[in-house]
């Protein structure tokens, strides 16, 4: 059986809705144990004090907020080349997620920055990249709006991913490109000398993943709205044209 | 309560903040799942 089975959408919605109330379930039991694990039971840290409570929130969020982007690129890649009209209304459906992730990564970021930095916001290099990825998001979702024939909206907007993409990869690489700049490198890394202490490191690991089901349990839930919207307008229209 | 020091109101602002987006984001998305199901709905069963 083939992957792209999934990408017809009577298959996709039979899948989607027999997995979607599981991954509902998972996603909300892992925020709440992450989020309560990471605010009530790990340590104040000997310089930042209790603000580092906030990586639980930033760190997941900022990666969501570039993966949700590179996950629209993959889905945006599939429909110009395969022509899969699921592939492009996942790509619609993931935009707000992601413009959420990176506002909650941007407003986290301010909020930490001042009794950390010193400063709420400064323009350098994975800060700005991210300002960036935002008015990207912003545009992504305009463009859909804005174009009235689907296909069309969706070719324009795949095109707008791909540049956007050089921006979602730049808020990550951001830090190793240019060593100016506040932001500190990443706070997961494979080697473990490099990472956070453990005492933050596993509840961090829980929220990651709680931020990932989130995003492909939201992901599902508005592809299949997008999906139902399609076959709905389909619908109208032929009502209109045979009244 | 856990004690946060003298960065209360920071990291309670961000915690706020985050849970109110990501909260309006899930009933958002959730009300136009509602919506979209019940368009699709009539509309099938006018078609009938």
């Amino acid at each position: 059986m083939s992957l792209w089975e999934y990408a017809n959408p009577v298959k996709f919605m039979a899948l989607s809705g027999r997995v979607l109330p599981v991954l509902t379930i998972l996603s909300a039991m892992l925020l709440v144990s992450g989020l309560i694990w990471g605010f009530f039971f790990t340590p104040h840290d000997y310089k930042q004090g209790a603000t580092v409570k906030i990586i639980f929130l930033h760190v997941p969020a900022a990666m969501m907020a570039i993966n949700a982007w590179v996950m629209m690129l993959v889905a945006s890649l599939i429909w110009l080349i395969r022509r899969h009209h699921v592939s492009a209304l996942a790509a619609k459906a993931a935009a707000p997620i992601g413009i959420t992730m990176t506002l909650i990564a941007i407003a986290t970021g301010a909020i930490w920055g001042k009794p950390t930095w010193g400063t709420y916001w400064e323009w350098e290099p994975r800060l700005t990249a991210f300002v960036i990825l935002l008015v990207f998001y912003l545009g992504y979702i305009a463009l859909w709006e804005a174009i009235e024939d689907k296909d069309t909206a969706a070719d324009l907007t795949s095109i707008l991913c791909m540049v956007g993409s050089v921006f979602a990869v730049l808020s990550r690489y951001a830090v190793n490109f240019w060593s100016q700049g506040l932001h500190q490198g990443a706070s997961l890394s494979l080697d473990k000398e490099q990472h956070v202490d453990n005492a933050f490191y596993f509840p961090l690991l829980v929220c990651i993943g709680a931020f990932v089901l989130l995003f492909i349990t939201l992901v599902l839930l508005r592809t299949r709205t997008e999906i139902r919207l399609r076959r709905a307008n389909a619908l109208a229209n032929r009502g209109r044209s045979h009244g | 309560m856990v004690d946060l020091g003298k960065h209360t109101t920071e990291v309670l602002l961000a915690y706020g903040i985050s849970i109110a987006l990501i909260v309006i984001l899930v009933g958002w998305s959730l009300a136009q799942a509602k919506k979209a199901k019940a368009r699709l709905a009539q509309l099938e069963n006018t078609q009938k």
